[in-house]
């Protein structure tokens, strides 16, 4: 048996008196792509946060490779979890170069600048998410699919062992969905990275993740692979909505969604 | 247009290009306030045999203990808002925001106006700095003391409202001393709001260096950290950076050294808001770069002002030194508000 690298146990989270998250456990698999599944407004991104110690724990705790969150420097959190934010406007004019050295941000000490190593680092992510070309680039004047790119690079740059992403997918055109999915299912498997994707889309997650934990009502109410959590009477009960998980003609997993439903 | 700029020279060019213009606008302008001497302008051999301690008596004392003090004061205490505000606009993500932002400006001129108001049987000369030194602190506490009042999460935007709510409330006591003050004492509050560095020596300066110089060392520790921070909290704890600590630690810090650059020399303006944004516009958004480039620039564009205020004085006297940073700087300051509805960032 594995270890778990994170483990969550008993997390719950509170905004005033709003329970947002009760009892939360579970454990990652090294090298897993794990999507964590609910919709708006269910504590995904709250539990996310929570994961590299943005946001602590009221309740339970959260063990990073043995080691309680609430222990470790944030920084040293940093070496092991990466993460990318909600994307978002990025008002300062740096260059996608600049962007992805950040992340070898948690590996330098004031006055240095970069190591050999870091350049060789930051190449490589940039070279992973073909982006190599774009180092001049404005971060500020991208696209949002260019810019999610440039933070998935910075992220890849952290070296790190644990990859968090926040609706990756969302104000991102079709295409460019796919193919950032894409990347992270190739990076995952190239560099053996584990891989936490909150999200609401489910063909998305359906199709990416090798396992899927679905919240409700603050906790856990499912969990499984995506045919085993995703069944219409989960989909109708946490999502409100009629659908089918199926296999489609090329192989791969997907959800077709049927409209909405009333829940009884 | 910056992307232009961009590619036309490197980076690494730029910088010692805007280091090499900064450095020799300080020197000149050094040299050129060191032979500042009222109605006459000393020779450049004459500066220097006073500075070597060879010059005659009245030349040694125009150099040296008049427009030296002067000098070195003008370099420090433009460097610290220089930085500070480099630091602020970064913390806030606010291209508007100064040294002052907190209100920082306010609680020290409310400081020197109580100072101003008392008995005269205190030493104005001693009590005025403590005092203006010490409201700036107690700004900065009470605005967080507000902010935090709200809830355990302090943030950025609640920061800048409770800077700006008692930022009003000060200026209004100050208006209200400075209304029923008797007429010379008016004089005073109003002279000091405008700043002047005559009135510093030897002693004064070795208050304020050492702060300013030791705020300003630990400012550019955190450069880095400012640059994630730049780009949002959540980007910033994502990359290891400990927020809410180094956000505090800034403030601390930064109030420090705003209280020791106001203290003795009254409040000046636009440094710190004008040399961060003059500097992005050539180097980029990078801290570790724009903060050491805020020392150089802060520097001389104080000595620069310095040397107006002096020049003209055959016109009008010496001009208060406030009066001719916010005369060069408001004008850009409106360009700058002009420009920023084109430009995409800053």
């Amino acid at each position: 048996m594995v270890t778990s690298p994170l483990e969550v146990k008993g997390l719950g989270y509170d905004y005033a008196d709003k329970k947002v998250l009760d009892s939360v456990s579970f454990s990652l698999r090294p090298g897993e792509i794990l999507g964590i599944l609910g919709p708006n407004g269910c504590g995904k991104t709250t539990m996310l946060r929570n994961l590299n110690r943005n946001l602590s724990p009221h309740r339970g705790c959260i063990m990073l490779e043995g080691t309680d969150l609430e222990e470790m420097q944030k920084r040293d959190i940093a070496r092991i979890i990466a993460a990318v934010p909600q994307s978002n406007e990025i008002r300062f004019a740096f260059t996608v170069r600049e962007m992805v050295e950040m992340g070898r941000m948690p590996f330098q000490e004031a006055f240095r600048g970069n190591s050999s190593e870091d350049e060789r680092i930051v190449d490589e992510a940039m070279e992973l998410t073909g982006i190599s070309g774009m180092s001049d680039r404005l971060i500020n004047t991208m696209s949002g699919g260019e810019r999610q790119r440039v933070i998935i690079a910075r992220a890849i740059a952290q070296s790190p062992e644990i990859l968090l992403m926040d609706e990756p997918t969302l104000h991102l055109d079709i295409s460019m969905q796919f193919e950032v999915l894409d990347l992270v299912k190739d990076l995952a498997s190239r560099k053996g990275l584990t891989v936490i994707v909150v999200s609401h889309d489910l063909p998305m997650v359906a199709r990416y993740c090798d396992r899927i934990i679905m919240l409700h009502d603050r906790t856990i109410f499912a969990e499984g692979t995506p045919e085993e959590v995703l069944t219409p009477e989960n989909m109708r009960t946490v999502f409100s909505v009629d659908a089918r998980f199926e296999v489609d003609e090329r192989g791969s997993n997907t959800v077709r969604l049927f409209g909405a439903c009333r829940n009884e | 247009m910056k992307a232009k700029i961009g590619t036309a020279m490197s980076r690494r060019t730029k910088v010692v290009l805007t280091a090499a213009v900064l450095v020799a606008l300080l020197i000149v302008f050094t040299l050129t306030d060191l032979a500042w001497a009222g109605t006459r302008t000393l020779s450049l051999g004459e500066v220097w045999a006073a500075l070597t301690g060879h010059g005659t008596w009245a030349n040694d004392l125009i150099v040296n203990h008049q427009n030296l003090p002067r000098i070195v004061a003008a370099l420090f205490i433009g460097a610290g808002l220089a930085v500070t505000g480099s630091v602020m606009q970064a913390v806030f993500r606010n291209p508007l925001a100064t040294p002052y932002i907190l209100g920082l400006s306010s609680g020290a001129s409310l400081g020197a106006a109580i100072a101003i108001m008392l008995p005269s049987t205190l030493a104005l000369s001693f009590i005025q700095p403590v005092l203006a030194f010490g409201m700036c602190l107690l700004t900065t506490f009470l605005v967080y003391a507000v902010s935090r009042a709200g809830g355990t999460m302090v943030r950025t935007e609640t920061l800048v409202l409770a800077g700006v709510a008692i930022s009003s409330l000060f200026s209004a006591v100050v208006s209200l001393l400075t209304y029923i003050a008797p007429s010379e004492k008016m004089g005073s509050i109003v002279f000091w709001s405008m700043g002047s560095l005559g009135e510093v020596g030897t002693d004064e300066l070795a208050i304020i260096v050492p702060i300013i110089v030791a705020g300003i060392l630990i400012m550019l520790t955190q450069s880095r950290n400012l640059n994630a921070m730049m780009l949002g909290d959540a980007h910033a704890m994502d990359l290891g950076v400990d927020v809410r600590r180094v956000r505090i630690w800034l403030l601390v810090v930064s109030s420090l050294v705003v209280a020791a650059c106001v203290a003795f020399v009254g409040t000046i303006g636009f440094i710190g808001l004008v040399i961060p944004h003059i500097l992005r516009m050539v180097l980029g958004p990078d801290n570790r770069l724009i903060m050491p480039m805020s020392v150089l620039g802060g520097g001389a564009f104080l000595l620069m002002s310095d040397w107006a205020a002096h020049v003209v004085s055959p016109l009008y006297g010496v001009l208060p030194i406030g009066v001719v940073t916010a005369m060069v700087g408001a004008p850009f300051f409106i360009y700058l508000l002009c420009r920023r509805k084109r430009e995409v960032g800053w």
